[in-house]
């Protein structure tokens, strides 16, 4: 008793330095460094895998990379890509926005959050040894079933199948114990007079991601469960032989797939109207709108599934209920856009990088949202289903839409974290270098998915070269602008012009009242919200 | 060596971009809709496009007018609403999403409904039946009613590895071309029903409009209705392997009377096959038939050496399977010998006894046990696999 008193008046003289500072930290700014640090690792790594696959795929004929390689790489790019890089990178803000912007001290279970997050190590190295044991001739490289572990492909597959399975259990843990953290937090930590409509746009957003989290992730970990004993304890769940059904497994998956798309999005559908009000100087536009639309998003996004699997045959009132339930989604998508363009109609804009980024991923979300609601149409997806096509829609969503939000958001609140700005001038560089080779990418993939060119194919005929050339080229220029992102982000943190308190003239909400970097504990008196 | 390099990047950009204008007619769309479904498809997709381009720009528009004019550096002063005030902004701000409501589930619902059906409808006024079974990495084809009932076949690539690995020019249909394309009759509704031997694969022909998936122990099925002749090339759509980018699926149509004959010549063969497992055959041709038969279907996994690819496929040259006997003194199959494994198949391996005729079974089982490096020394006749049916 006597201790913990003690430990609670702990100032940042007597906890541990070096690399046990980080291993034992329940800090929840070290902890959000920490989980944006390894996100950005993984971005480059999975952004490296899908580098290699678009080398190969730049002109007809097998070069660089055989068939069974490049199934384990875009599968490994996709899984790297979700699960290590922006799921940790919405987790990181959460962890290092949420306590500053509700007035808490720390996060409500900081021994839990250290946990979540020196889980994901592990898990990414499970995921991707099997390429250096395969290197060393133990079993056949990583998991080539695409992200998606498709039985009965998954069930024939090698040991890499059974590396990704720990992993996911092992992301899914994580990603739960973090969901916890944040509903506890925000239900019990916040400033007095902060009632729940009063909440920052940002917390709404994870509050739902959590709970979508909490309820679906769940089922994947029971998926890749009976995947598992399918695989090595002689079950029957997705073997016909057996009385089992595969495509039990794509509903179960995609229950979860799907709901994970909104995931990966409400995050940054929750500070994007935060940046565009700083740089619009205007209140945001719909408070009470946003908040509702967000939450019928998620609850749509738990009863529309089984459209990513259209073409696997159902029965014709299935496919019209999963047709008309996705189409129902563009409501309350149309709504949020139609507030965020509110919310900077009539403002007194400036195009900051952050801004930049938030007016860019408007329009390239944008494009990413309308192919999805034509992806909806049964008879017209069984053309798009397993193209380009679709490989360039959620591109859109998951690119344009996840990771350039998140880059927002870094810039956005880089200097708060630091104490230092950025250089403005390479953040702008990067956002036009980034914005334009990435519809050189994606565009061309559209053609390709209707000129009738499947995904996930190594070789292809040869119709299909000039388009899969600009891609590749296209590629290459937007992985290689990304070491100019991960360099202002470096001599960034390393020094700089001061920061002030506010950063940015526009800026509202509790944590540009503290000074940027924010002392180690943040509210050590809790502010009151009027 | 920079200066080289510069160079030589020059040199194939200007190559890329000549290949780009000799395709000057490149595929923006869908290929050209062959079936009344693909006709539908194609229509469907050109009205959503230009809804969804219509609604891009607008929104496109307003935004660059608000990023034009309302700027802090062309001094314009930020305003203060949060949200419609009066009743008539009420209104005006409903609008939108009625419109959108209306083009969801009329404009773009009600077409998506009759399209849905329209595709779904596979029994109705179907003349002819098709079971088409995807297995690792090749189509295979069956006629289940009419004048061609019973015919079957296997539909395997025959684009040459030495060009895929770049050692030859590549051909015009690279990765489309295969040795027995599907023939269908044009003008006749053809039901086309879909199964799979090992993993999931997925039929489509993109001028058909028509992609089911193939399920292993489970039939699905979809319909296609050609009515142009001509040969229709497409893939693979669903991940199964190392070789999914290597399984084209062809479809001929030809004229009725064309396919007529088709059928006739076809049940000739099949008759003269038949013929062939009753006659005794000595061990050389058994091999030399059977060496066809294995770089055809076996090739494919355990290589054209018989080396495999472990650990997933395994060697034939020197394997214990292989060496060990198949039949005993009774004639009858033992469990788990060389030709069970052939005929019935376990875990990757297929089943090939509802794909080869009793003479190709005899003659590749014969070849594996006496080439690539086996000398088991005997010999199985197409007689005793007929037996064993």
């Amino acid at each position: 008793m006597s201790y913990s008193a003690t430990a609670s008046h702990d100032e940042h003289h007597d906890h541990p330095t070096g690399m046990m500072r980080w291993l034992t930290t329940t800090n929840h700014k070290d902890i959000g460094t920490m989980y944006l640090t390894f996100s950005l690792i993984m971005f480059l790594v999975g952004g490296f895998m899908i580098l290699c696959v678009r080398a190969e795929l730049f002109q007809p004929g097998l070069q660089l990379v055989q068939p069974e390689l490049f199934n384990q790489l875009i599968g490994v790019h996709a899984l790297v890509m979700i699960f290590t890089a922006l799921m940790p990178a919405a987790t990181g803000f959460a962890n290092w926005m949420l306590p500053l912007q509700i007035g808490a001290p720390d996060m409500a279970l900081p021994r839990l959050n250290n946990w979540g997050f020196w889980l994901l190590p592990p898990a990414a190295i499970l995921l991707t040894l099997p390429f250096t044991l395969a290197m060393f001739g133990i079993g056949d490289g990583a998991i080539a079933t695409g992200w998606t572990f498709y039985t009965p492909l998954s069930v024939q597959g090698g040991l890499g199948v059974d590396f990704a399975i720990f992993s996911v259990h092992l992301l899914g843990i994580s990603s739960v114990m973090g969901s916890i953290n944040i509903i506890v937090t925000i239900f019990n930590m916040r400033a007095p007079g902060m009632t729940m409509m009063k909440l920052p746009m940002f917390a709404w957003g994870w509050l739902i991601t959590a709970f979508l989290l909490i309820a679906t992730i769940p089922v994947l970990a029971g998926a890749v469960t009976m995947l598992l004993t399918d695989r090595h304890f002689g079950t029957h769940f997705f073997d016909a032989a057996g009385g089992g059904d595969p495509i039990l497994f794509q509903h179960l998956f995609w229950f979860f797939g799907h709901p994970e798309v909104y995931i990966l999005l409400l995050p940054v559908w929750g500070f994007m109207p935060q940046i565009l009000q700083t740089f619009s100087r205007k209140p945001m536009y719909g408070y009470k709108a946003q908040v509702y639309s967000l939450w019928a998003i998620g609850a749509l996004s738990v009863v529309v599934w089984a459209h990513h699997f259209f073409t696997v045959g159902m029965p014709v009132p299935a496919l019209l209920y999963f047709m008309y339930s996705t189409m129902a989604i563009s409501v309350p998508l149309a709504v949020l856009f139609f507030c965020w363009i509110a919310t900077i109609w009539r403002g007194s804009m400036s195009f900051e990088t952050p801004m930049l980024f938030a007016v860019g991923w408007i329009i390239l979300f944008g494009i990413g949202g309308l192919t999805g609601l034509v992806l909806a149409d049964v008879a017209a997806d069984a053309q798009y289903h397993h193209t380009y096509f679709v490989v360039a829609h959620f591109h859109y969503t998951l690119f344009a839409g996840g990771i350039m939000g998140i880059m927002a958001g870094v810039y956005y609140w880089l200097p708060k974290m630091t104490g230092h700005m950025y250089n403005e001038k390479l953040g702008k560089l990067h956002f036009w270098l980034t914005a334009i080779a990435f519809n050189l990418t994606f565009i061309p993939q559209f053609f390709l998915g209707l000129a009738g060119m499947p995904r996930r194919i190594p070789d292809y005929a040869l119709q299909f070269t000039e388009f899969n050339q600009i891609s590749t080229i296209a590629a290459f220029v937007l992985g290689l602008s990304q070491l100019l992102f991960v360099y202002n982000i470096i001599s960034c943190a390393r020094g700089g012009k001061k920061a002030t308190d506010k950063v940015w003239e526009g800026a509202e909400g509790l944590e540009w009242t503290l000074p940027s970097p924010p002392p180690y504990h943040s509210f050590t008196e809790q502010p009151v919200v009027k | 060596m920079v200066m080289q390099f510069i160079r030589k990047a020059g040199l194939f950009l200007a190559t890329a971009m000549a290949s780009f204008s000799a395709h000057a007619d490149y595929a923006w769309n869908f290929p050209k809709p062959v079936t009344p479904m693909a006709l539908d498809t194609l229509h469907v997709h050109n009205k959503f496009m230009l809804i969804t381009m219509a609604i891009f720009l607008v929104v496109l528009a307003i935004m660059i007018y608000s990023i034009v004019v309302h700027r802090k550096s062309k001094g314009y002063k930020a305003a203060k609403f949060t949200g419609p005030s009066t009743k008539s902004q009420v209104f005006w701000t409903l609008v939108p999403f009625a419109i959108l409501l209306y083009i969801d589930f009329i404009l773009m619902g009600i077409p998506a409904y009759h399209s849905v059906v329209m595709m779904e409808d596979t029994k109705n006024e179907a003349q002819m039946v098709v079971k088409v079974t995807g297995s690792q990495w090749r189509w295979q084809y069956e006629y289940m009613d009419g004048d061609a009932q019973g015919i079957k076949f296997v539909s395997n690539l025959t684009t040459p590895q030495d060009q895929i690995e770049n050692k030859i020019e590549k051909g015009e249909n690279y990765l489309l071309e295969v040795d027995n394309p599907l023939v269908l009759p044009v003008d006749k509704k053809v039901r086309v029903l879909l199964t799979a031997n090992d993993v999931i694969h997925n039929w489509w022909i993109p001028a058909f409009g028509a992609s089911r998936d193939a399920i292993p122990g489970f039939l699905r099925e979809t319909w296609v209705k050609v009515e142009e002749p001509g040969t229709y090339r497409g893939q693979c759509k669903e991940l199964c392997g190392k070789g999914h980018g290597f399984m084209p699926a062809v479809v001929k149509a030809v004229p009725e009377e064309e396919f007529k004959q088709w059928v006739v010549a076809q049940k000739e063969q099949m008759e003269t096959a038949a013929a062939g497992a009753d006659k005794e055959w000595t061990k050389d041709d058994l091999v030399a038939h059977g060496k066809g038969v294995y770089e055809k279907n076996c090739a494919v996994c355990h290589q054209v050496t018989g080396a495999g690819l472990p650990p997933a496929f395994p060697a034939l040259t020197g394997s214990k399977i292989v060496a060990a006997p198949n039949l005993d003194e009774d004639g009858k199959l033992l469990k788990d010998s060389h030709l069970d494994r052939v005929l019935n198949g376990k875990g990757v391996m297929p089943a090939w006894k509802g794909t080869l005729n009793d003479t190709d079974i005899a003659a590749v089982v014969t070849y594996e046990r006496n080439a690539l490096g086996n000398s088991v020394g005997d010999m199985l006749q197409p007689s005793q696999v007929k037996a064993l049916r």
